[in-house]
């Protein structure tokens, strides 16, 4: 019971407490750049989920049994990079050919789930935070569930002003990030949950 | 090859003024927002990337010829891994407190878009000094407008410039601003405000050719 | 008058804007005028100098852009004396002031103007407010104890929330140290009467906010009587809640809107780093209404499936 407990505690912090947007910053790009519409953020979160999920997985077993045995702990972050490119590569051909749609939608931004620095991010997180492997895979599938909760958040505000009169020099990443910003002080009331 | 030289101080101003990175491209939005809590961070951050930056893209121009376009991505990321895991090695051993402020965001230069992007539009296809110039440019552009975030966060959040105090005892530091919606809120602020300046001097250009045509 | 409820684009209008905010306002009149009671002058400029700086910042902005002046629809004044009655009566006057700022400029001018912010725009700065100066919002050190004129010196303390012992009928009353307009639950309830005669608002969001809220803390083990009457739930649901701009649009959202407000509350409050949740858990509520709001449109769907149809039929 005490470790169900705090396990639940966990993922809660991850999507909520810790989210990778708002209190992390990391995956700000993908967040800011697509999330005009509902369905595409969406589409972008769930390939993010999917990356980060398997990412943690292969990076923490790859740095437990090849870096460290060989002591080849600096080399994480150009290996991690590379396991990371490849993970991306495999989710392009995977939504290529279940959803011709989404794959369109992506555009752009699927390759760039590779540069997105909560990917490397979350894996860096793991090794540093001393993660064992289930909480390696855990931290990656909630912190990316809560990538997805704030850019599907972000995508249905920014849906709805879409027709009000926002002045000229806000239009684009400048309010993006005003809305993130006031997102965030809002999020700020989950702090303290799950510790 | 090179079909139109421009001068190398153009390519160096260019990055800090018409394409600056994070106020023009927007490129680099994450450490921009994760390293600006105090500007000593901020200009620890915007060093440790020009370095990344002028290496790799020297190291890029120096390749462009050699390697296959087919792979280029994936060379260009090893060649910036390198890089990374230099400045992180000698951050460490060298400015330790400092490395331990900015934490993560140093590997995560890795995959900050600037640095491949300058490699994938300018680098790979232009000289070695104009690439260089072109990394110092954006870097120092980069430094310039996440030091300016920086400033006014640590203004308002703590009282502070680089530590010193400037409003006195009597001052309640405004707390949210050093907490993630202040590096959100202030970016956009000035990136609004650098909005309002572009199209007011464009604005402006379209009216002086308008009388040189009348 | 049914029609006020269903729709916020009808709060565009300036008339009738006008005429809800007078609604609103003297809705809020009694727990203005008990928060006054309970913590003297220094309430009566907090809220003063907060609607004050609320209509001035709304004029100052709408001359600068050059647009009509709309200071006289009242909804500046509303979101001034709502933020004057969410501060402590000890704040001192530049709280109101940035408070304002964040409220009028920064949550719903930058975004447009009345009926496009898609925050409260007070909730908002009284989250600001207190995630900036977190020692003069809240704790030992913000609340007054209620002098009610009696001459005595202003002590604060903490709030029942965070261990100050207060009988239930105190609660009710709002003799307990707390923000000026949260404390007194008679008050906010003959407002809430008024609200819902007036038709104003409809039940559902404050009365399923509270319920949900109330049946949680049961469940964690609290006492859901006096957890309805500490902090600032039941003024949160009442006033704050049921903005029409930030709160879904048709019955079915409102009830899960509301729900949502209800369980963050209770959690917050249960399990959070904040004594008190409900100011966060309504600004979440409030960045969830888009989403509710594009899912709940079963007629509009509707249509826009038959037009498709025409269209095709045509073709």
């Amino acid at each position: 019971m005490n470790e169900i407990g705090k396990i639940l505690l966990f993922m809660v912090s991850c999507v909520l407490t810790n989210n990778y947007i708002f209190s992390r910053f990391l995956g700000c790009c993908p967040f800011l750049g697509v999330s005009n519409k509902v369905e595409t953020a969406a589409g972008m979160g769930v390939a993010v989920t999917f990356v980060m999920a398997i990412a943690s997985l292969f990076t923490k077993l790859l740095y437990d049994l090849v870096l460290v045995p060989l002591s080849l702990e600096y080399l994480n972050t150009i290996s991690f990079i590379i396991v990371i490119a490849s993970l991306v590569q495999l989710v392009e051909m995977f939504i290529k050919k279940t959803s011709p749609s989404l794959y369109r939608a992506l555009g752009i931004y699927l390759p760039l789930i590779t540069t997105n620095c909560a990917v490397l991010g979350v894996t860096i997180l793991n090794i540093n935070s001393g993660y064992n492997l289930f909480y390696s895979i855990l931290n990656g599938t909630f912190g990316a569930l809560g990538f997805l909760l704030a850019i599907v958040l972000m995508a249905g505000v920014r849906e709805r002003l879409e027709t009000s009169k926002v002045p000229q020099c806000l239009k684009g990443f400048s309010g993006s990030l005003i809305i993130a910003g006031l997102m965030a002080v809002a999020f700020m009331g989950f702090s303290g949950l799950g510790k | 090859m090179p079909k139109k030289e421009k001068s190398l101080s153009s390519v160096f101003m260019n990055g800090i003024i018409a394409e600056n990175p994070t106020l023009r491209l927007v490129l680099g939005t994450c450490p921009t927002l994760a390293t600006t809590t105090s500007a000593i961070n901020a200009v620890g951050m915007g060093a440790a990337a020009t370095f990344v930056l002028v290496g790799s893209n020297v190291v890029i121009s120096l390749l462009r010829n050699i390697i296959p376009d087919k792979v280029r991505i994936p060379a260009f990321i090893a060649v910036i891994c390198t890089f990374v895991t230099m400045v992180q090695m000698f951050m460490q051993a060298f400015v330790p407190s400092l490395y331990e402020s900015l934490g993560m965001f140093i590997p995560l230069i890795v995959v900050n878009c600037i640095i491949l992007a300058r490699a994938e539009a300018f680098a790979s296809k232009n000289g070695v000094a104009a690439s260089a110039a072109d990394g110092l440019g954006m870097g120092c552009g980069f430094t310039l407008a996440i030091t300016v975030i920086a400033i006014i966060r640590e203004i308002l959040g703590n009282g502070t410039v680089f530590g010193l105090n400037v409003f006195g005892a009597g001052y309640e530091p405004m707390l949210l601003m050093i907490l993630a919606p202040g590096g959100f809120l202030v970016f956009g602020g000035v990136l609004a405000v650098t909005n309002l300046i572009t199209a007011r001097a464009e604005a402006k250009k379209k009216d002086e050719k308008g009388v040189i045509h009348a | 008058m049914k029609l006020y409820l269903s729709t916020a684009p009808h709060i565009r209008s300036g008339a009738n804007t006008q005429v809800l905010m007078r609604d609103v306002l003297i809705a809020l009149l009694p727990t203005t005028v008990a928060g006054i009671y309970y913590f003297g002058l220094s309430a009566a400029m907090v809220i003063a100098i907060s609607i004050f700086s609320c209509v001035l910042f709304e004029y100052l902005w709408q001359r600068i852009t050059k647009q009509p002046v709309r200071i006289s629809d009242l909804s500046a004044a509303v979101t001034g004396l709502i933020l004057g009655l969410n501060l402590p009566s000890t704040a001192p006057w530049w709280m109101p002031v940035i408070g304002a700022l964040f409220a009028i400029v920064i949550t719903k001018q930058l975004f447009g103007g009345i009926g496009d912010n898609f925050l409260n725009p007070a909730l908002l700065a009284r989250a600001v407010l207190l995630a900036s100066w977190p020692a003069r919002m809240t704790g030992a050190t913000a609340y007054a104890v209620p002098t009610c004129w009696s001459g005595a010196d202003a002590v604060t303390s903490a709030t029942p929330l965070a261990g100050y012992e207060a009988s239930t009928m105190d609660l009710f009353l709002g003799n307990i140290p707390g923000s000026i307009g949260e404390v007194c639950k008679v008050a906010i309830l003959i407002g809430l009467v008024y609200l819902l005669v007036r038709k104003v608002i409809s039940w559902r969001i404050p009365v399923t906010f509270l319920a949900v809220f109330a049946l949680l803390s049961a469940l964690v083990g609290q006492n859901a009587l006096n957890e309805l009457l500490m902090g600032g739930v039941l003024f949160g649901a009442v006033f704050m809640a049921t903005d029409y701009t930030t709160s879904p649009m048709n019955p079915r959202g409102q009830f899960i809107y509301a729900a949502l407000c209800g369980v963050l509350v209770c959690v917050i409050r249960n399990f959070g780093a904040y004594p008190e949740g409900v100011t966060y858990a309504i600004l979440i509520g409030n960045i969830v209404t888009p989403l509710i709001d594009k899912y709940d449109k079963p007629r509009l769907y509707g249509r826009l499936k038959k037009e498709k149809k025409e269209v095709t039929a045509n073709a």
